[in-house]
């Protein structure tokens, strides 16, 4: 192994002096392998200047893109899951949890509460994919059924952003009868001809998309965004062949006739703003 | 002795097999006593069985390929069953079945989920798991039934919807999305009963309603035990782990309240004796449609609002 070791001095690197680069300040692009600096991104609203590429993101940057500028009250703040099954697979539910919220800082997979766009008053709920996937237990069918009835109440529009793997698994059928639940809120407010817009992001699948995120009024997706019910893998699994390019894209979903426009997060505002104004 | 024997179920079968050997030969040989002493046996070893299986044990006998399916109850509980075709859309899914019948005093519409009893019925079942066009079809025979006023009662048994690529191509998900939505809405009474497997959304999407009963070994749940295995395991080898955490069962649907009411099944399970399952369950939905069928139509919504609205458990 002797070729290998460097028998002159003072050639190798001296690792001492290099410069300190802080962690975490700079992304590679998915899309494209650009290399970010995240204050550009933070510009940008996390999409790449390049290639358009959509980082994911969560609802406290949801609500800076879409609402005016501290106008956000939230509801529903201190919303736990009570782990009404006791549920433990590798690990215990409860500690799932537990942990999770300390790791993100959120308490819940969704963000509920009232805001203005562009001084419109709207109902707004946003999901966070990095609470347990985005998954949709009795906590985020509860705090969607109320934001329903306060958009009811008081007749403003409803917005909710979509980004969620579908049920939460962990409260069984307590999760599945929450798409009942959340479907049921949404038929009630649409008898009362009060506007509901749904937004898919990466990824919507499972039963967020078989229940209020198909539902809207008018449905939005990001671009290149997962959407679909079945996910790839298990489609894949079942029917034993490859999926074709661009299958379950948002791309994909508006040419089959799921939703009614993709559009970019930096043109999110000004599109809902716009159809706001139909509404009104 | 039948092919479709699960392992439980094995102790019971072979002393059942014993019995009718010595049957055959009662008329030569003196052994009243000794038949009736294992007849006792049978009972007893059946109860003893029955009443400690396992969840994963009730999952087993749900999907007992002898169990009574949709159309065997139609054709067991019903009058006059008139089926009606196609989503109007697309084509006939085979996997939902749906139609007019008649229940004594009672005109009905009458949906569910269709498996196959052998591999060529299968394929033309698709397994129960229905396309997008099995979910719209539901829902346009629900809404004729609201047209003419009829109740309607839905039958649950489902491994799941179809994941395929066609499924997502023509909106699976909102094809069930829909159904949730408009079931909430329906002007008569909503009757659904889980009579096998109830599997995720598949079984939700014509599981709307204002009375939610259960057979009960049946399973009804936001995912397979299989499938939970696979995610939260990594593995597929932990589904009786899975099928215990997911707490599944008709019993502790009830605990959940999730649902309304269980129904019995005979001894050993419905696929023992059709007629007899088929016959009480006959007998409790018309004691079921009988309290419906008083609630003032615009006060069902409502009520559906509030049932679904209750489900769920939280800390404010």
């Amino acid at each position: 192994m002797s070729w290998f070791k460097r028998a002159k001095q003072n050639i190798s690197t001296d690792t001492s002096k290099a410069i300190d680069l802080p962690d975490g300040l700079w992304e590679k692009c998915p899309g494209c392998s650009e290399i970010l600096h995240k204050k550009q991104l933070d510009l940008s609203m996390w999409t790449c200047p390049k290639c358009n590429y959509h980082f994911r993101i969560g609802s406290s940057q949801y609500v800076e893109v879409l609402l005016d500028k501290e106008t956000f009250k939230e509801t529903e703040k201190k919303m736990r899951s009570a782990d009404p099954l006791e549920f433990a697979d590798t690990k215990k539910y409860s500690d799932r949890v537990k942990e999770t919220i300390k790791k993100t800082g959120l308490n819940d997979a969704i963000l509920t509460g009232t805001g203005k766009i562009d001084g419109k008053d709207v109902a707004f709920g946003c999901m966070d994919f990095k609470f347990i996937g985005g998954s949709m237990g009795s906590v985020v069918g509860e705090k969607i059924a109320r934001l329903a009835d306060r958009a009811y109440k008081h007749k403003l529009p409803l917005i909710i952003i979509a980004a969620s793997g579908g049920a939460r698994m962990m409260e069984g059928a307590y999760s599945l009868m929450q798409m009942a639940k959340t479907s049921g809120r949404l038929a009630k407010l649409a008898e009362a001809n009060i506007p509901y817009i749904s937004i898919l992001t990466d990824p919507t699948t499972g039963g967020i998309t078989a229940s209020f995120a198909m539902l809207g009024d008018v449905n939005i997706a990001e671009p290149q965004a997962l959407i679909g019910f079945a996910g790839p893998r298990i489609i894949k699994q079942t029917i034993g062949r490859d999926l074709p390019e661009g299958f379950q894209k948002s791309e994909f979903i508006l040419e089959h006739g799921f939703i009614d426009m993709v559009v970019s997060r930096k043109d999110l505002k000004s599109q809902i703003s716009h159809l706001l104004n139909y509404f009104s | 002795m039948s092919k479709n024997v699960l392992d439980f179920e094995k102790p019971i079968a072979e002393l059942e097999s014993k019995l009718e050997e010595m049957r055959k030969f009662a008329d030569n040989l003196y052994i009243d006593a000794e038949i009736k002493n294992i007849e006792d046996k049978v009972v007893n070893l059946k109860e003893s069985i029955y009443k400690n299986l396992t969840r994963w044990q009730r999952v087993q006998l749900a999907r007992h390929p002898e169990r009574p399916y949709t159309l065997d109850y139609i054709y067991l509980m019903t009058e006059n069953f008139l089926e009606l075709h196609g989503d109007r859309y697309f084509k006939d899914d085979k996997s939902i079945v749906g139609g007019f019948a008649t229940i004594d005093e009672y005109k009905v519409m009458i949906i569910g989920h269709q498996k196959g009893r052998d591999t060529k019925s299968n394929v033309y079942r698709n397994f129960g798991m229905p396309n997008p066009e099995g979910y719209r079809k539901a829902l346009r025979l629900m809404k004729l039934a609201e047209k003419f006023n009829k109740p309607i009662i839905t039958m649950i048994d489902t491994p799941g919807a179809f994941p395929g690529i066609e499924a997502e191509e023509r909106g699976q998900a909102e094809a069930i999305a829909r159904n949730l939505f408009e079931m909430s809405k329906l002007k008569v009474p909503v009757l659904v009963i889980i009579i096998g497997e109830g599997a995720s959304g598949g079984a939700l999407g014509i599981g709307v309603g204002d009375r939610i009963l259960m057979l009960e070994n049946c399973w009804y749940s936001v995912i397979s035990p299989e499938s939970c295995s696979s995610i939260l395991w990594r593995s597929w080898e932990y589904k009786e782990q899975a099928a215990e955490a997911l707490k599944l069962t008709s019993a502790d649907l009830l605990e959940q309240k999730l649902i309304d009411r269980i129904v019995p099944e005979p001894l050993g399970g419905a696929h023992k004796d059709h007629q007899t399952m088929a016959l009480t369950l006959r007998n409790v939905i018309k004691e079921e449609l009988s309290e419906l069928i008083k609630i003032k139509p615009e006060k069902l919504f409502e009520n559906r609002l509030e049932k679904f609205g209750k489900m769920g458990k939280w800390i404010d």
